[in-house]
């Protein structure tokens, strides 16, 4: 699928600006895009140092897993796979709030282990397994409860009440998550 | 706010250093752990970035949102969003600039202003989170976790647009 999605994004933007004439900034674009990668690493690469190596001395103390068995009560029940107090649900749990607080790059590095730790739990490796797909459904739906960003910039263009989105904005997000939910846990239910 | 991550980490380094675990090499071999990682994931952002840019750049989403246009004005979609609600769930940074120029040419406090703030706040970039969580770890069949996370976006335009309706007019 993902294979698909590569292919037909970049074969599909090169052909259509083959025949509208904008080969020029499909070309600008193949040699510049690459920067925009490199920077989004190195703003990652600190992140991941910083999280892994601080959550590597909560896994040794043993706060991890008393933290796991706190969260598997409160969100044990959306990954069922999961054993009661498994590690995993902790990096969730850290991801979720993080995401939830607005600090969405601060939550990849907690989402990408937890996805590594459900992976050594899946049954079927080269599968995506019921637990991933329930977190990143929780994570692309991105509850966030206040959108800084989007403040910021109504503030730029002069609006009256910059943070009079904020309530309309939670409804949406956290209905639009529940929606989410709903869905995955039907396809769970009934995908082959 | 600026409490929060200060916080954790004092709770959790203190924590370690009361348990008399050698704190200082368990950060190291975490640090470690975080590079490998970046390394892993470094030619799956690569790819996405690539694929996503050359996508944008080429216009061709702009042509099939030409395309679908009379659909959503049956369904009273505003037209002005479409190119949001499409480029949304694909990159970030180019939402947030089709975001930043509704609300400079239709003004922050109008509806469409409205809407398209509150698309942005209330959806992710599903297809990248997607390819960059799913590589990571070497999975390619994903099974039905693209159409949930796009349904989701769906739920969130459609949401944001109603919300809006109900809660200013």
């Amino acid at each position: 699928m993902i294979n698909f999605i590569f292919t037909f994004f970049l074969l599909g933007g090169i052909i259509y600006s083959f025949f509208t004439g904008n080969a020029l900034s499909v070309n600008e674009s193949l040699i510049q895009s690459g920067e925009v990668a490199i920077s989004m690493i190195l703003k990652i690469i600190p992140l991941l140092c910083l999280w892994l190596g601080v959550m590597k001395i909560a896994s040794l103390s043993g706060l991890l897993s008393k933290l796991s068995l706190l969260f598997s009560k409160i969100i044990g029940p959306l990954f069922p796979e999961l054993k009661k107090g498994d590690e995993a649900l902790t990096y969730i749990a850290t991801n979720i709030v993080m995401n939830i607080f607005g600090l969405g790059n601060a939550a990849t590095p907690f989402g990408l282990k937890a996805f590594q730790l459900l992976q050594e739990r899946n049954p079927k490796k080269e599968e995506a397994s019921r637990s991933m797909i329930t977190l990143l459904v929780m994570n692309t739906a991105s509850v966030t409860l206040i959108p800084t960003t989007v403040i910021s910039f109504r503030r730029l263009y002069h609006s009256s009440h910059p943070t009079e989105i904020l309530i309309p904005c939670m409804i949406a997000t956290i209905l639009s998550c529940l929606l989410g939910l709903i869905v995955d846990r039907i396809f769970a239910k009934f995908w082959k | 706010m600026h409490f929060i991550i200060p916080g954790i980490v004092f709770l959790i380094v203190f924590y370690g250093f009361y348990k008399k675990i050698d704190v200082y090499e368990a950060f190291i071999s975490g640090v470690k752990e975080g590079l490998l990682m970046a390394l892993k994931i470094f030619p799956t952002m690569f790819a996405m970035v690539i694929s996503i840019d050359v996508l944008i750049k080429s216009n061709a989403l702009n042509a099939l949102i030409t395309l679908i246009e009379p659909i959503c004005f049956r369904l009273s979609i505003p037209k002005e969003i479409l190119p949001l609600a499409f480029i949304r769930p694909i990159s970030g940074s180019s939402s947030l600039v089709l975001m930043s120029d509704l609300l400079k040419t239709y003004g922050p406090d109008s509806f469409i202003g409205r809407v398209a703030s509150l698309i942005q706040g209330s959806t992710d970039t599903t297809i990248y989170i997607i390819g960059l969580y799913f590589s990571s770890i070497g999975i390619q069949k994903i099974k039905y976790s693209l159409i949930v996370g796009l349904l989701a976006d769906l739920f969130a335009i459609i949401l944001s647009i109603l919300v809006v309706s109900y809660f200013f007019y």
